[in-house]
């Protein structure tokens, strides 16, 4: 399988799920530029983490507008798979590809530290190795993580079974305690309708090794390769 | 030629930081009166932030060789490691960070990055070291905040994690806060760059940022005199953009990957005017610069302001000819200006023109080679009193446990998470000991090898005791290092002390730079790159004499890192090294008692280097599951941070084998040298034994880990008995609570 990894210039993340998909994982991983002309084949496309533009507007404000995000949506349309992390997280919301907005985080500073996050929907592609109720351990680094949804917005989330991930106690109770950011209903993932795009902000290409502290990153990987390996 | 403008007024270059006789030498060497470009192009290079003019001859015995070949880069230093390149460097930012904290701590941080990557290096991890006033302080608190803040916004931005550092609070901070900045890069040995221009008919071309008028005098009026009251001198602050600056390591090192580049410089402190004099000095050649052509952001800067502008994120390329394109095509990608501006000359000359106009004409030679003055020191009267203390005034304190959970929440002591949380610390994914561990570790891709960095400095030992100080900094770094698991490599320092013309200040500088030399010499380790921050000063007095030291160490194999926390229940405690009564110099006289006095505590480098070998040895057998420096606090502090870990699992402890026959509070709190707290199944300690026997290290089993409560014994008397979770809570939210409530 073939992941494409978009940069924008201030992605960050770029090398590190390169890394993760190519070294850790054994997979094809090419680098998208955000000016391609053109799209490569591709079964999933990665937007990584960082300060698009540098993020000196909204988060992903700018970067929406970037001359890729027309082939992206174009591939999520197709039934494309599509990763958002952190910053593309955002950047997916800006592009109207997930539902919500993020806001900064409730505390006003930036964190980076390991959370707990349960899985709350393993029909997922991007979650299918996880298993249903699965507690993972993988870190968060923002300051804009706090996830914003109106009440009905929230509903439907819930109905469709998008929301994927919540910030959860290590026994996967979801807590107010457990919330790092003030994230709406505790929300760390969603994905769209269709659910083949995912927004997270916790970072699953910094815990795939146990080196660095967790291997729970890599199940959303495997999901992801197991996906594309039956289709 | 040039025109003669005729004599400037005395005002105007002492102003700028000449002295007379800088003036007249100026003359000597032009042969008639300098241009005001001319003249504001010497006051920058001849600066002492850039000239080092009263430290150089000081800085020439600090030792270069060690296990590693050493490099010397125009930027910065390192060390080789088969085919990589280790390349590192600290720096200051004190005065622009006491005046705008955000932005002066936030380009501290883009400058000494760019100092990386200009070498052709990676950035791959960010350390600080800080020095703030007391927390009790409303600017104090402001300065804390903003410092961190700005070190997240730049460092998090540009995706460097911020590994590692340390921080301290003290009165003599007050007004001069301490803000240092090191990095830490990686790239193949063979694909250094060098900052220097040579072939006559290469370009020179300007890239990154446009030129304003930010900056101005930054290194000359901002960096190389003292605080007075007020802060008008907030325009010389430099404004960061750290997105820029992202894009330009990205286009720097995708074209140094190319070839075509002769040699890249950045534009730190003086700007174009050290970017282009240096160049042509390091590649003994002249060059010729049209500053028409230089992209700017503000309108009618006269064509002293361009050459002494301090804008950030910009660099100076000296391009192969013919390849011009070729290399400006990559930064345009990046949608960063790329222009030439002038090109190599043959003659050793610094050509400067503007508007069709030569505005300066220099011989690059002139402008490197800054006066060397000759500094003399005196021993500053009753160095030799506060050294002295007389503990039998001293009342060892009833309720200690009271006396510990105070200690223990001081600043200085405290954990540090409020700070390191805001810092992106992972990202590289190459961060393989999280914050709250001796040394940061990481992973060197590719390979079973890991970097361990630390920085450390006491100040308050080095101002009791220069030159003892200095060696402990240096010794108390390789420690921290050796109790990851990692061999010390090599040294970069950051001198931060008050003014030099004074000749008791030089005395404490002269000694600590001694300190350094003799032992890094001792220890075999070189000293490859630094900085010397001198005016660190306010209406006060001078700071506390502060040589930070800033050290990496290479591990041959990941798999046995090892961290300062408490791993299993019944695990057992280890002291490596002995308890002397020394309570002089503490952080517990300081903050229980309010003394700041006493002689520092004694170090033997022979004996701290037996001691850490006998550590690093038992880790590299895997003998050891903990191992944690012994430093500020003693050793009570060293065994709970041990029991707190990462804070991800926290074990008690029992410590009930204390023979040492001193007072009690010398034997909880005293900061005697040379000891480490490890920790090791009981089954190793026969392993242990052998290994400190043969390298000479006294060690004791002192306790075992496990339970829910820290307690120590001194033979049957419990002396410490206190609730590991709470003791935790004190010491994990104490600055967090200070900076709340304002206290």
């Amino acid at each position: 399988m073939r992941f494409a990894i978009v940069v924008f210039p201030g992605s960050n993340c770029d090398r590190d799920c390169h890394y993760a998909a190519n070294k850790v994982l054994g997979e094809k991983a090419v680098f998208v530029w955000h000016k391609a002309k053109r799209f490569p084949d591709a079964d999933c496309v990665i937007l990584p983490g960082g300060f698009s533009y540098g993020d000196y507007l909204r988060t992903g404000a700018i970067a929406r507008f970037s001359p890729i995000m027309k082939h992206i949506v174009d591939f999520a349309g197709r039934g494309g798979l599509v990763i958002g992390i952190c910053n593309g997280f955002q950047i997916l919301l800006e592009a109207g590809l997930l539902p919500g907005a993020m806001l900064r985080n409730s505390g006003l500073r930036f964190i980076c530290k390991y959370v707990h996050i349960k899985t709350e929907n393993a029909s997922t592609p991007f979650t299918a190795s996880c298993g249903a109720g699965r507690v993972l351990e993988i870190p968060i680094a923002h300051n804009e993580g706090n996830f914003y949804i109106d009440g009905k917005g929230l509903k439907e989330l819930e109905e469709n079974g998008q929301i994927v991930f919540r910030y959860c106690e290590a026994d996967g109770k979801v807590t107010k305690k457990a919330n790092p950011n003030g994230a709406v209903s505790n929300i760390a993932g969603i994905v769209n309708k269709r659910g083949n795009v995912l927004g997270m902000m916790p970072h699953p290409e910094r815990a795939s090794e146990s080196a660095l502290g967790s291997e729970d990153g890599a199940l959303i990987f495997k999901s992801i390769i197991d996906h594309a390996g039956k289709r | 030629m040039i025109e003669n403008t005729g004599a400037i007024d005395k005002d105007i270059y002492r102003a700028l930081g000449l002295r007379d006789e800088d003036y007249r030498r100026i003359i000597r060497i032009l042969g008639r009166e300098p241009s005001p470009t001319e003249l504001a192009m010497f006051s920058v290079e001849w600066s002492e932030h850039c000239g080092y003019s009263r430290s150089r001859s000081l800085l020439k015995k600090l030792p270069r060789k060690g296990r590693y070949r050493v490099l010397i880069g125009e930027d910065s230093g390192g060390i080789v490691m088969g085919d990589s390149a280790i390349v590192f460097k600290m720096e200051s930012h004190n005065h622009p960070s006491q005046l705008e904290p955000k932005q002066g701590a936030a380009t501290g941080v883009g400058g000494i990055i760019r100092d990386i990557f200009t070498a052709g290096a990676r950035p791959i991890a960010s350390l600080n070291s800080l020095r703030f006033g007391p927390l009790s302080e409303p600017y104090n608190r402001y300065l804390l905040k903003g410092v961190v803040d700005g070190i997240q916004f730049y460092g998090n931005c540009l995706g460097v994690p911020t590994v590692g550092g340390e921080v301290y609070f003290d009165e003599s901070y007050s007004g001069n806060c301490l803000v240092n900045a090191m990095s830490i890069g990686i790239a193949r040995k063979d694909k250094l760059a060098r900052a220097r221009a040579q072939g006559a008919g290469n370009s020179i071309i300007y890239v990154g940022s446009s030129t304003g008028r930010d900056g101005i005098g930054g290194c000359s009026v901002l960096a190389s005199q003292e605080f007075g009251e007020g802060d008008e001198k907030r325009p010389s602050v430099q404004i960061g953009d750290p997105f820029t600056e992202k894009c330009l390591i990205e286009a720097t090192l995708e074209a140094l990957s190319r070839g075509g580049i002769v040699g890249i410089k950045d534009m730190g402190a003086a700007g174009l005017t050290c970017s282009i004099s240096e160049m042509a000095f390091d590649g003994k050649a002249g060059i010729d610069a049209d500053l028409d052509k230089v992209p700017r952001r503000e309108e009618g800067m006269e064509p002293w302001e361009v050459m002494m502008s301090e804008s950030q994120e910009r660099m100076l390329v000296c391009v192969k000819k013919g390849r011009e394109d070729e290399v400006m095509r990559i930064f345009h990608k990046w949608d960063l200006n790329a222009v030439r501006i002038g090109e190599v000359t043959g003659e050793k000359v610094v050509r400067i023109r503007n508007k069709g106009r030569i505005v300066a004409e220099i011989p690059p030679d002139a402008l490197a080679d800054a006066p060397i003055f000759k500094m003399s020191s005196k021993r500053p009267a009753g160095s030799g009193r506060i050294k002295r203390l007389n503990a039998r005034k001293l009342p060892v304190p009833e309720d200690l446990n009271k006396v510990f959970t105070k200690l223990i929440s001081s600043p200085t002591i405290a954990s540090k998470e409020w700070i390191y949380r805001q810092y992106d610390h992972m990202v590289q994914a190459k961060t393989i000991s999280l914050p709250g561990s001796d040394a940061a570790v990481l992973r060197l891709e590719g390979t079973k090898k890991g970097i361990a960095a630390a920085t450390d400095c006491n100040g308050l030992y080095c101002y009791l005791d220069p030159y003892r100080g200095a060696q402990i900094a240096v010794s108390e770094a390789a420690r921290n290092i050796a109790c990851s698991g990692a061999e010390p490599a090599a040294v970069t320092d950051c001198l931060n002390f008050g003014n030099p013309d004074k000749e008791e200040t030089y005395w404490y500088f002269e000694n600590a730079v001694k300190g350094i030399a003799d032992s890094c010499r001792f220890f075999g380790i070189p000293v490859v790159s630094g900085n010397v921050s001198f005016y660190n000063e306010s209406p006060k007095g001078p700071v506390y004499p502060t040589p930070a030291i800033g050290m990496i160490g290479i591990i041959d194999d990941t798999a046995r890192l090892c961290t300062r926390g408490f791993k299993n229940e019944d695990d057992i405690i280890i002291l490596f090294g002995e308890t002397k009564e020394e309570l002089g110099a503490s952080e517990y006289l300081k903050e229980i008692h309010g003394v700041v006095r006493g002689p520092v505590p004694e170090i033997n480098l022979e004996r701290e280097k037996r001691i850490r070998t006998a550590v690093l040895e038992c880790i590299k057998k895997g003998y050891l599951n903990s191992a944690h420096d012994c430093s500020e606090g003693g050793l009570a502090v060293a065994v709970a941070e041990s029991c707190f870990g990462d804070g991800r699992r926290i074990l008690g402890a029992v410590i009930d084998n204390l023979k040492e026959k001193i007072r009690l509070d010398a034997l909880l709190f005293g900061e005697s040298q040379s000891r480490v707290i490890a920790s090791a199944n009981k089954i190793m300690f026969n392993q242990v034994r052998k290994i400190a026997e043969k390298e000479g290290a006294p060690v004791t089993v002192i306790g075992r880990a496990g339970g829910r409560r820290l307690s120590i014994f001194r033979g049957q008397r419990k002396v410490v008995d206190v609730p590991v979770k709470s003791l935790y809570k004190t010491w994990s939210l104490s600055i967090e609570k200070r900076l709340e409530r304002g206290s």
